[in-house]
């Protein structure tokens, strides 16, 4: 079964970064100060103002960055872009070219590995900063938000990991991507959601974003599991999230074909 | 001394040099940086619509304390972050082995090879915001403030290089080291908030004290915008934390190098 190979690639990936689990460990720990820092300066917000904050209160403020981090280590791929950089600016990819795999599933196997060990790893933290923030959880009501915000999650994930991909393959054409790859990285941090839910942003810029394909990254499956977006505007959300998800998976796709006849297989 | 400072003027004149022969690299980068600026003032903007201050900060006050902290943070990133990030590929490959040859200490071997000219136009872009703020403050600094605030930008930039140092350290016990340099930044994401939205709990003493973060880019912009503040207990508490971090971080170098066994070789 032409599945088989790809479930193997899957456990290579989970045994390779197992390896790595200091690496990891550090991560989940260090990862905490930054959010330790958004808690404290929206406590000193909200403490300030005493009202709420374009719908939310210091409560679902946090919950709203809680979950942002439990995303995060759900779906936002961390070296992937860079692996496949370095194995097409090492001439590795040659050996991929001639194996009876399509070098996007590979990828998104491993992707697919290294975002679940990740968030096991990552969950005993994030569990008990849940635990301690209990007070603050609020779960869906209804079984289709469930769904739905599964639906959206993963889709956001795919995204996500396109536009990675789609960036790696820049390295067919130039030898250097970080700069590209930091680039659209900071427009994906600022207008995905990480900062600041977007809701509270100025209205004539949420309209841009949501036609723009951030948001579909992070926020707009928080705010389904949230259940902030409802009725007409949760489905044009969907239709919207799965244009992008055929657009960049399109462009994953398109780069590669174009990348390979590019392809000069240094050291090979 | 003096044989150190021509050492470090050749190593500076050589990554000028490397530098300028890839040009749009460098434009990049610096686009790169300013774009990070663009987005935390974007951030500070989209806050103070909700609030009119923070503690005892006002907006314009946070937003010097966000240009003191770009312009410590990009200073630190031209002198040191390229080398200091380095280190854990040089211990990983063996490389380290001929940096400890050379006839010169070997933390400023390993700390000084390369300089980012892009960081230091970023840092200035850090410096115009200052004084912008400065400007819509109606603080006028006189020769006092500044004559504090310069050494005091330096000791945040001592406090910066001394925790990543000792972050990259952690790479004789740990092979793969990438986390470490997310640990810096996930470590100085919280430095430039305002000191009073820390409260007085173990939160704050952990990261004034221990990881001395909060310190560096609050004290110079207390220095810089409190002209009828009492300097000297901001001051004395960064000299401090400075002092011990450049210590600690010494220390937990040479125990490393103790244990170095060289890799491949």
């Amino acid at each position: 079964m032409t599945l088989g190979k790809y479930i193997k690639v899957f456990d290579i990936g989970l045994q390779n970064t197992f390896v790595y689990r200091w690496n990891f460990l550090m991560r989940s720990v260090f990862g905490l100060v930054p959010l330790a820092g958004t808690v404290l300066i929206w406590r000193s917000i909200f403490h300030e103002r005493q009202a709420d904050v374009a719908g939310y209160d210091y409560r679902s403020m946090v919950w709203y960055f809680l979950l942002t981090v439990l995303v995060d280590n759900l779906i936002t791929p961390t070296e992937d872009e860079w692996q496949i950089a370095a194995d097409i600016r090492e001439g590795q990819m040659s050996a991929f070219l001639v194996k009876p795999m399509n070098y996007l599933g590979y990828r998104l196997s491993l992707y697919a590995s290294y975002r679940l060990l990740y968030t096991v790893v990552t969950l005993l933290p994030i569990a008990a900063l849940i635990w301690y923030f209990r007070g603050f959880v609020v779960l869906p009501s209804g079984g289709l938000t469930w769904l739905l915000s599964a639906v959206s999650l993963t889709m956001a994930g795919l995204i996500q990991f396109f536009i990675a991909y789609s960036l790696a393959m820049l390295a067919f054409w130039i030898l250097e991507i970080s700069t590209i790859v930091f680039i659209l990285y900071s427009f994906e941090y600022f207008l995905s959601g990480h900062t600041f839910p977007l809701d509270i942003m100025p209205g004539w810029l949420q309209g841009a974003l949501r036609i723009l394909p951030f948001s579909y990254e992070m926020f707009f499956p928080i705010s389904v599991f949230l259940e902030k977006v409802k009725g007409e505007q949760l489905w044009s959300g969907l239709a919207i999230q799965t244009c992008w998800l055929l657009i960049t998976w399109l462009a994953a796709f398109t780069m590669f074909r174009r990348g390979v006849r590019h392809y000069q297989a240094v050291g090979g | 001394m003096k044989r150190y400072l021509e050492i470090y003027w050749i190593m500076l004149r050589n990554s000028l040099i490397r530098e300028m022969s890839f040009k749009a690299n460098f434009i990049l980068w610096m686009a790169v940086e300013l774009l990070w600026f663009l987005g935390q003032i974007v951030f500070i903007e989209v806050l103070f619509q909700y609030v009119d201050r923070l503690g005892d900060w006002t907006k314009w006050e946070v937003v010097l304390l966000i240009g003191t902290h770009q312009l410590i943070g990009q200073l630190f990133q031209a002198f040191f972050y390229a080398n200091v990030a380095n280190l854990p590929e040089l211990v990983r490959t063996g490389k380290l082995d001929f940096m400890l040859l050379l006839p010169v200490d070997s933390q400023f071997a390993v700390s000084t090879r390369q300089f980012g000219l892009d960081n230091v136009v970023n840092a200035l872009v850090g410096v115009g915001i200052v004084i912008f703020a400065l400007g819509k403050m109606h603080v006028v600094p006189g020769p006092w403030q500044i004559a504090m605030y310069i050494p005091a930008v330096a000791l945040g930039v001592a406090v910066h290089y001394s925790i990543m140092f000792a972050l990259a350290t952690m790479s004789f016990w740990i092979v793969r080291a990438q986390g470490l340099i997310y640990g810096y930044y996930n470590l100085f994401n919280i430095a430039r908030y305002p000191d009073s939205i820390f409260g007085r709990g173990v939160f704050r003493f952990v990261f004034s004290w221990i990881i001395p973060v909060i310190v560096v880019a609050n004290v110079p912009a207390r220095l810089l915008g409190r002209i009828f503040d009492n300097p000297w207990p901001l001051l004395a508490h960064l000299l401090g934390a400075a002092v011990l971090a450049v210590g600690l971080s010494r220390a937990l170098w040479r125990f490393a190098l103790r244990r170095y066994s060289s890799a491949s070789s």
